[in-house]
């Protein structure tokens, strides 16, 4: 059953994006798109080294996030991106996975994280109490607490947008529809057509991302076409959802603590008459 | 882009950039794990993005949220001796460890609200009950617990409304040893791998953790003849402590390294010293007060060193993207052994 089927009648078909990397020209229009749309604040405007990538990493503060590899060629070191045909350059948006089992959702003690009714994951800002637990649940590294704000922001999928028929900001602004948004159904569809075709055309190290529902995470709502290992781009090469070991944890916790009630008990019984 | 009509339901019409082949045969020299060029042994070589962490490290900070581990376990296992020592008769030992369990269980609450990006929202905790959060439920249980240790304490302390003290008495005692071990639950359902991977037996250090504690005050601030039953659930937190501990970092592999080294390392080594010092010192002197109260001291620091080392090396793992990149990789290699390595799966 789809997480958010609850909604009965008012049940949307689950949406998505499939970041398709191949096509990826690193403009960062998406970054700047998703800043915009969602007055997402500024966050430091720092020279990090780490290529073209001058925002690091998805966080409160960073929804979409541009990832530069550069990758020498025939074991040459690395030389400038303008040394054409020594460097093979990566480019890839990274966004919020939108997990069908997402752990950031599950922990959140206050219900501020909840499934909308197209199958994604938003932050309800007037109820978070920064709590924090949901940043280290994520096993992405999306979700981070705003500094000089206290709260936990990602990725909305641009709620506010997709209700009233409209395209998420950074699909919408993406020039070479490397970003696409759709109903995940066809996204699937449509990369795996995409894949074959590069397949065909010799790229085969082209492979899809987050898109199997048999997946530890049962699979992303935002998925992506990758041509080298997932963590070259900083992504977990095999995400599980925390939640997934939590009945065990809980019944591990229990024999615990009825460890230490009995322990308490043998250690009043062993000192009678003493 | 003209040709491309967007709506919510996706894009139609002709997307020519989108269809644009990457590299393809040119870059045929980069599918560098095809068939025929497979090492013998799989690549041992590690790989991230510049470094950087995979997941977000948690923003949790000391001395709040190590304290609020260590303060709550000192507060569930006090509860118990609190109770035991009322039904065995020894009044001293049962004033000490409610009043103790009453503190520390306010202490904890603090250090939780303290933590908080927006404190004033404490409450919306408890607007849902969701078994899926360790949190929650932890906020329910120390909801109960803590004006339960608060009526025994205060009736312990003034002898008064003797029978409510007694419920509430017994009220502590039961929730005291889930409050003592839903910590280790808290923090393993988290994709921080020292914590996560040690899930098993993180529940019993630190319900180990917890008896240490509770018998450190017991045996710091109440007399002597009192005692036994303290001494005795010191010895048994810290052989639950100790073999959690070492059963733990044993299985986890190469993930139990943040608990050797840097400031955990540190802290867990000082907790192990600690804890044995107390326990040798308080068998030693059962009569000594001095000694007595000095063994106490070093178990409630070897409680909490232990705490503090738990959270550095969980912070230290999530830093890392060894941690989390090369048990996965792993992982993904048993699974698929003849196609892990091979591009494109």
């Amino acid at each position: 059953m789809d997480a958010h089927s609850t909604y009965g009648p008012e049940t949307k078909e689950r949406v998505g994006f499939f970041t398709d990397t191949s096509v990826c020209i690193g403009c960062k229009a998406c970054e700047v798109a998703c800043k915009e749309w969602n007055h997402v604040p500024e966050d430091g405007l720092n020279l990090t080294g780490m290529s073209y990538d001058n925002t690091v990493g998805l966080g409160a503060d960073t929804w979409r996030h541009v990832a530069f590899i550069e990758q020498p060629a025939g074991g040459h070191p690395p030389r400038t991106p303008h040394s054409d045909g020594d460097v093979r350059w990566l480019m890839s948006s990274d966004v919020c996975k939108h997990c069908t089992h997402a752990a950031c959702l599950d922990v959140c003690p206050t219900g501020s994280l909840f499934r909308t009714e197209f199958g994604t994951v938003v932050v309800q800002e007037d109820i978070c109490n920064g709590c924090g637990y949901c940043i280290p649940a994520c096993p992405y590294g999306v979700i981070d607490q705003r500094e000089g704000d206290g709260r936990a922001w990602k990725c909305t999928l641009c709620y506010d947008r997709i209700g009233t028929g409209l395209e998420p900001a950074c699909a919408k602004a993406c020039p070479t529809d490397s970003i696409q948004f759709g109903p995940l159904d066809e996204l699937r569809e449509r990369a795996a057509g995409r894949l074959s075709q590069l397949h065909e055309a010799g790229v085969a190290e082209a492979r899809l991302y987050g898109e199997d529902p048999g997946d530890g995470v049962g699979g992303d709502g935002a998925f992506f076409l990758l041509l080298d290992e997932p963590e070259i781009y900083g992504l977990p090469p095999d995400p599980v959802v925390t939640t997934r070991d939590l009945p065990a944890m809980w019944r591990r916790a229990g024999i615990a603590a009825a460890a230490l009630a009995a322990g308490a008990i043998a250690a009043f019984a062993a000192a009678r008459g003493r | 882009m003209s040709e491309t009509e967007v709506t919510r339901e996706g894009q139609h019409g002709i997307r020519p950039g989108s269809q644009a082949v990457s590299g393809g045969s040119a870059d045929r020299r980069w599918g560098r794990r095809r068939r025929g060029e497979q090492p013998v042994v799989p690549r041992a070589e590690f790989t991230s993005y510049y470094g950087q962490p995979v997941i977000n490290a948690p923003v949790w900070r000391s001395p709040d949220i190590p304290g609020y581990l260590f303060l709550g376990g000192l507060a569930g296992a006090s509860s118990l001796l609190g109770a035991g020592a009322q039904l065995t008769g020894r009044p001293s030992l049962a004033r000490t460890a409610k009043a103790g369990a009453f503190g520390a269980g306010c202490l904890s609450m603090a250090a939780l609200l303290h933590d908080l990006g927006r404190p004033a929202r404490f409450l919306h905790m408890l607007r849902v009950f969701k078994v899926s959060s360790p949190m929650n439920v932890g906020s329910w249980l120390l909801g109960a617990y803590v004006p339960a240790t608060g009526v025994a304490a205060a009736s312990a302390l003034t002898g008064r409304v003797l029978r409510l003290g007694a419920a509430a008495t017994a009220g502590a005692a039961l929730l005291g040893p889930a409050v003592a071990a839903y910590t280790g639950v808290l923090i393993s359902d988290t994709a921080v791998p020292a914590w996560h991977d040690g899930y098993p037996e993180m529940p019993f250090v630190f319900a180990g953790s917890a008896a240490t504690a509770a018998a450190g005050l017991g045996l710091l601030a109440a007399p002597p003849r009192e005692n036994a039953p303290a001494r005795n659930l010191g010895l048994f937190g810290a052989c639950l402590e100790l073999a959690g501990s070492h059963r733990m970092t044993q299985r986890i592999g190469m993930v139990a390294e943040p608990y050797h080294c840097g400031r955990a390392g540190m802290y867990m080594k000082a907790g192990e010293a600690l804890t044995v010092l107390g326990m040798a010192g308080a068998l030693a002197a059962r009569r000594g007060r001095a000694v007595g109260a000095l063994s106490g001291a070093a178990l409630l620091a070897a409680s909490a060193a232990t705490r503090w080392g738990v959270f550095h090396a969980g912070l230290a793992s999530a830093g890392d993207p060894r941690y989390t990149v090369a048990p996965q990789r792993e992982r993904l290699r048993r699974r698929l052994p003849a196609t892990a390595a091979e591009a494109p799966r």
